[in-house]
């Protein structure tokens, strides 16, 4: 499965703020770490915020502050906000799909789509979170290490 | 696996909130302090006064009462081998509630895999779900298995059951190497 680029870029606000919740942190920060413009994330985090997920703190030293609940806030709830996820609907229309054909291969698609719902339905930001500590790598945690990070 | 498996544990489970003491194993020892309505509690080995209980959360949380199930199931893994069957309990502090229990067995080599522990029933009173009680019984159980020699722990769960999922993943449990098929019989 890939993901479409704001949606990635979602996940990626999401625990950059959510891992730094004493912190405001600015679209361009984010942007600059995971390199994409700042004009791009901006309209992601406009999503993220009419959705609760984020809000903006005006002002100087000001950005953004994840609002939602880490616990409960999953990847499925941040990546509908961008794109259908395993969506049947999505499929109808799609050629022989009446036929007996289509149906097996429709059964065999919605198993997949099945698995991946149930996935991304039970990830949450939390998860996530700890998932990215015990993988020890470069993640949301080393956001704002040093004085400067981002120019 | 584990021939008796089920899943309860079903209803407004979220993410436990409050990390709870370690502990080796149970009969346990550690107390809770989250703000729970009932804040503390302990974990140990179910006995046989506990039955009654247990078959009462598990009638409140499913909604299907069943308790020769229950009787067997004591039977077997509370009773019987117990280096490797494990039936805890969450109990309050003032003893006279079951908040929770779970159940796992160590099982080898079936489907190819070398021995690990499975967790075939978990399950927390929805009044005191989100303070730690799942989290405490899933950490005494994995010492347990842990104990027994084993390095792996697995369960099985419904594709529509994501409260549940969450919870396990919020335990660091991902998706294992296999997969669940099944057909309908003629």
């Amino acid at each position: 499965m890939k993901l479409q680029i704001a949606s990635r870029l979602a996940v990626f606000a999401v625990l950059e703020l959510a891992a730094h919740p004493d912190r405001q942190i600015s679209a361009a920060e984010i942007a600059d770490k995971y390199g994409v413009s700042t004009h791009h994330l901006a309209k992601v985090m406009h999503t993220l915020g009419r959705a609760g997920l984020v809000r903006s703190v005006r002002g100087a030293g000001g950005g953004y502050q994840f609002s939602g609940n880490a616990k409960r806030t999953t990847l499925i709830d941040i990546i509908q906000l961008f794109e259908r996820v395993g969506d049947v609907e999505n499929a109808s229309g799609e050629p022989g799909e009446d036929t007996s054909a289509g149906g097996a291969l429709r059964q065999i698609l919605d198993e997949i789509d099945d698995i991946t719902r149930a996935t991304l339905s039970s990830v949450t930001v939390s998860t996530l979170l700890k998932l990215i500590d015990r993988r020890g790598s470069a993640g949301p945690s080393d956001v704002g290490v040093g004085a400067t990070p981002y120019s | 696996m584990a021939s008796a498996a089920f899943s309860v544990f079903d209803r407004g489970q979220a993410a436990p909130s409050d990390a709870l003491g370690k502990s080796r194993d149970g009969p346990v020892v550690s107390q809770a302090t989250a703000p729970a309505r009932s804040a503390a509690f302990h974990v140990r080995r179910a006995e046989d006064a506990d039955l009654a209980k247990v078959i009462a959360l598990d009638m409140e949380v499913t909604g299907v009462a069943k308790d020769a199930y229950w009787a067997d199931l004591h039977e077997r893994y509370a009773t019987r081998r117990p280096g490797e069957r494990f039936f805890f309990v969450a109990e309050s502090a003032d003893k006279r509630q079951i908040l929770g229990f779970v159940i796992g067995e160590i099982r080898a080599w079936e489907f190819g895999s070398e021995p690990c522990g499975w967790v075939f029933g978990v399950s927390v009173d929805p009044e005191v779900r989100e303070h730690g009680v799942g989290e405490r019984l899933l950490e005494t159980i994995s010492a347990a298995f842990r104990d027994a020699g084993v390095g792996k722990m697995r369960t099985l769960i419904s594709h529509g059951n994501h409260l549940l999922m969450s919870f396990f993943r919020s335990q660091g449990m991902m998706a294992g190497p296999y997969l669940q098929l099944e057909r309908d019989l003629p």
